[in-house]
């Protein structure tokens, strides 16, 4: 009996049968992927999942969000053949995945803001497919931190210091005793002759420090101007009447009206009546504003702080009781209807630079100064910029579309 | 009623402007109290005799109607109540006649808002408009409410990818997979139009930097006609048209009069709030040409 | 001591603002603060309402010219106050919704609030009018492109701007008036709007420094001569 040679036939028989099983087994694998390439409506089709996802800790915050980045699927090519991907993530010493965002297809990045400072996740991505997924690929674990400073934010910081450093070194300049041109202002340069009229008729004064509440930087620039009314006023003796739409201002514009009195040495004639809440509701104060103008008809109206729709009701009403009237507020949309019904009109930045203005010291007119050089460099960009775009657009040329780019990186804020 | 109207407002109007004109000639100044009165005349006698005047679409309100009405029957259009009761005069006839043209057309409309106070409206619009000119739309296969949410452009970040992870229901706590309108429905991307009705944040705007640029869907608006100035930009890349105030609105309602004659008889309050806008405009710019010529005479007469 | 505690405060708080956007680690300082001013906002609202019921009682009193309207004023704020507070009328109990359908705080704030609020509003259109008649006089070159420019969009916002220029044709359609309203709306007017808010941020970022260095004081009261 010669076993050695059939043993050796089985052996040929179980290497062939393996061969042919392992050659089988390629084969309808190929042809499984080659009918989902075909027909991507097949009930057993599974997306490729995404490769390399990597997280990194976002910059800059406070550990409170992390990037979560892949490379897109195979299946990703952009004829619907995906429905999108799903980010999971887990803490890294527990096993509890849980879904936290769904993007769209050939999107390959996605931010998770709901991170703790300090605590180790692992994210993993997967594939969408009509409600099938893909194998989910993980990252590697990552702790997000708290960074020092935001870099991000770099440009602003040095846009926000050539200016706030211009606006320092011109009132340190001024403060050696150089004289600074300052162009007249009609509307500040109007103030004397306006309280002075109302000396003169034996009427009131009406001032009117604007809608908003003190956080509003419009309304600080109307209680500043306040202050230099009230000295006049104090110092003439004529009424100033002040309605307020909020009490914090009540209650600073009683101190700034009982400092001029004080300072004018007539600490007597200040009365907590000059100035009185009324509402904070926006028409219910100017319907009872209308009707303190119509009762009392103010010689002179000054209106100088934040307006909202009120603001032609108020100009109108006043001119209609023969007032001279000065406006003032930082409100584009209402500029129009305080140039059209008042006499002056502070226009933007021009109420922001009163109180410099009347106060003639070198260290505000300073500040004043400083505010031109950040409205020559916004000049100067808008120009480049401007310049840089519409010749990269009509033209082309490295340079100008790398200005181009330029300027947008620029003043492109990412946070 | 419009003729005597007409006559009555032309008389009044044009008698009285002639008047204030032979006046100007001779230097004198208009009271103000003469052009309240006449500014009233001009805002009610149209009102009161419904004195109105065809409209012609503008482009950017054409691309408006033009792509709800070439979008195939069945499409998916998303209107979004953007304002609340202030805003609701200018901006109302617009997201009316938007309603009525897309369930005209049997688009499927999908309806939310952005501002708490836009929920209000919208079941108005579904009362006033939807179950009494289209009784035969059914909730839930034609049209559905989901109502507001919280979050502004929060809420337009989340649902550019799934809408089931901001709404699980509609405003009646029926659940999204359970109405046939919202079956292969997962975001906004599903959606064919988007449009922001509203003036104010967050607005048109929003739908547009949050939803229409990056899902990269087409996204119209209605916007009141102070803010529309700062949506003109967007427009036509990132917006297909706009609506500005009740000009806008009242284009829009002319040319849904002229394509679909079932509405000849709908109520048009852009158009009829025109005849007073155009009177009330029509007065100011009698009373500006008065007014310069007072100056001038005066300003000649003067040493 | 009087004059160097609020400027101390107004440097500290404006300099942890500034940063709070450059340093994520003092980030909720900056909210903080700003929800430290909306607490002490809230409190303040006392000193508002007293002030007011101080005033028009006093007017009463005394008898003061047009105290009939003070009665008005106060009753207004006491039933709005009441019916607020204690939700009267409304379906709930005392913890509803205190703008609940039916309630009277609903019912006031629908039938009188809003009423009134668009009574005001509407002042605005006989305003503009009257205003426009004595603003818009062509003065100078000035005034002339403005007034140009008025006409064309009181024109370019209603049908007769289309009927008096539709038949431009469509090659030259920014010459028809709507759409001339269009472009003065969306250049001109926007970039001019542009440059005053540059000029306005300018001005805040000025006007801060100068709050938060102490250098200007008037509205403490000091520096006034």
């Amino acid at each position: 009996m010669d076993c050695t040679g059939k043993s050796q036939k089985y052996t040929y028989i179980a290497i062939l049968t393996l061969f042919l099983s392992l050659l089988l087994i390629i084969s309808s694998a190929n042809a499984v992927n080659s009918e989902v390439l075909v027909e991507d409506t097949t009930s057993a089709f599974i997306p490729n999942a995404p490769t390399y996802v990597t997280a990194t800790d976002y910059k800059y915050d406070r550990g409170e969000s992390a990037i979560v980045k892949w490379q897109l699927s195979s299946d990703d090519n952009s004829t619907g053949k995906i429905t999108g991907y799903e980010i999971f993530r887990s803490e890294a010493d527990a096993d509890n995945f849980v879904s936290i965002g769904v993007v769209l297809p050939g999107e390959n990045s996605f931010r998770d803001k709901s991170t703790e400072n300090g605590v180790s996740y692992i994210y993993g991505v997967v594939t969408l497919y009509n409600g099938r997924t893909s194998q989910m690929v993980l990252s590697e674990p990552i702790t997000p931190g708290t960074e020092i400073v935001n870099w991000n934010l770099l440009n602003l910081f040095i846009i926000g210091l050539l200016i706030a450093g211009s606006v320092i070194f011109f009132i340190t300049h001024a403060k050696r005793g150089k004289k600074l041109f300052i162009r007249k202002i009609a509307g500040l340069e109007a103030i004397d002759e306006a309280i002075g009229r109302a000396t003169e008729m034996g009427r009131p004064i009406l001032f009117i420090p604007g809608i908003n509440d003190m956080d509003d930087v419009q309304t600080i620039a109307g209680i500043t101007l306040l202050g230099r009314v009230a000295k006049v006023v104090a110092d003439y003796d004529i009424k100033i009447n002040m309605p307020v739409a909020r009490s914090i201002v009540m209650t600073v514009g009683r101190e700034t009206i009982k400092e001029a009195y004080v300072s004018a040495g007539r600490p007597d004639a200040y009365s907590d009546d000059m100035v009185h809440y009324i509402t904070d509701e926006q028409f219910g104060y100017v319907a009872a504003v209308d009707g303190i103008m119509v009762r009392e008809k103010p010689a002179t109206c000054f209106y100088l702080g934040a307006f909202f729709a009120e603001s032609l009701i108020l100009a109108e009403t006043g001119n209609s009781v023969g007032a001279i009237q000065i406006a003032g507020t930082a409100m584009p949309a209402q500029l129009p209807f305080f140039v059209a019904a008042c006499d002056y009109t502070l226009i933007g930045e021009e109420l922001f630079a009163a109180s410099a203005y009347l106060s003639n010291e070198p260290k505000q007119l300073g500040s004043l100064k400083g505010q031109d050089v950040g409205k020559f460099m916004a000049m100067m960009a808008i120009a480049l910029g401007v310049f840089g775009a519409t010749i990269a657009e009509a033209w082309g040329g490295s340079f100008f579309i790398w200005l181009d780019e330029f300027m947008h990186r620029l003043f492109t804020i990412t946070n | 009623m419009t003729n005597i109207g007409l006559i009555i407002s032309f008389l009044v109007i044009g008698v009285g402007l002639l008047w204030l004109f032979i006046l100007a000639l001779k230097g004198r100044e208009v009271d103000r109290r003469i052009i309240f009165i006449f500014i009233g005349l001009a805002v009610s006698v149209p009102l009161l005799f419904r004195i109105s005047f065809s409209e012609k679409a503008t482009p950017i309100v054409r691309d408006v109607f033009y792509k709800i009405e070439n979008l195939p029957e069945g499409s998916n259009i998303l209107l979004s109540y953007d304002y609340g009761p202030s805003m609701a005069p200018e901006v109302e006839p617009m997201s009316n006649a938007f309603l009525r043209h897309a369930l005209a057309k049997n688009h499927k409309v999908f309806i939310m808002c952005l501002w708490a106070t836009g929920q209000s409206l919208i079941a108005t619009a579904i009362d006033s408009i939807i179950k009494r000119e289209f009784p035969e739309k059914i909730n839930g296969v034609d049209y559905i409410n989901i109502g507001f949410k919280a979050g502004g452009q929060g809420v337009l970040n989340v649902i550019i990818t799934d809408f089931r992870k901001m709404y699980l229901t509609d405003v009646d706590g029926v659940n999204l997979d359970s109405v046939p309108i919202f079956k292969g429905i997962k975001s906004l991307k599903d959606m064919d139009l988007l449009i922001s009705i509203g003036g104010g944040f967050p607005g048109v705007k929003e739908w547009i930097l949050f939803a229409g640029a990056p899902g990269n869907i087409p996204t119209a608006g209605g916007s009141a006609a102070v803010a529309a100035p700062l949506l003109y930009p967007y427009y036509p890349k990132q917006m297909v048209g706009l609506l500005g105030g009740i000009k806008g609105a009242a284009e829009y309602e002319s040319e849904l009069k002229k394509v679909y004659p079932q509405f000849a008889n709908m109520p048009t309050p852009g158009i009829a709030m025109m005849g007073p806008q155009t009177l009330a405009h029509l007065v100011v710019m009698a009373f500006i040409v008065i007014g310069n010529i007072a100056f001038f005479v005066n300003r000649r007469r003067k040493p | 001591m009087k004059k160097q505690v609020p400027l101390t405060i107004t440097f500290i708080v404006g300099v942890v603002l500034i940063l709070s956007v450059f340093f994520p680690p003092v980030e909720t300082w900056g909210e903080d603060f700003s929800l430290f001013f909306d607490i002490i906002a809230v409190f303040a609202f006392f000193l508002g309402g007293g002030n007011l019921i101080r005033v028009h009682t006093e007017r009463i009193a005394k008898k003061k010219k047009d105290w009939g309207f003070s009665i008005i004023t106060i009753l207004g704020f006491l039933i709005m106050l009441a019916a607020g507070l204690f939700k009267l009328w409304n379906p709930g109990d005392i913890s509803a919704d205190v703008a609940a359908t039916g309630s009277l705080f609903q019912l006031l704030y629908d039938w009188m609030f809003n009423p009134l609020g668009a009574t005001m509003y509407s002042l605005l259109a006989f305003y503009v009018a009257s205003a426009s008649y004595r603003a818009f006089r062509a003065k100078n070159r000035d005034a002339t492109i403005l007034l140009i420019a008025a006409f064309i969009i009181l024109l370019g916002r209603t049908p007769l701007g289309m009927y008096a220029t539709g038949w431009i044709p469509e090659s030259f359609s920014v010459l028809q008036i709507p759409n001339l309203a269009i472009w003065v709306m969306t250049s001109p007017n926007l970039a001019g709007q542009r440059a005053i808010m540059i000029g306005i941020a300018l001005g805040v970022v000025a006007m801060s420094l100068r709050l938060i260095l102490g250098v200007e004081r008037t509205y403490l009261g000091m520096d006034i001569d």
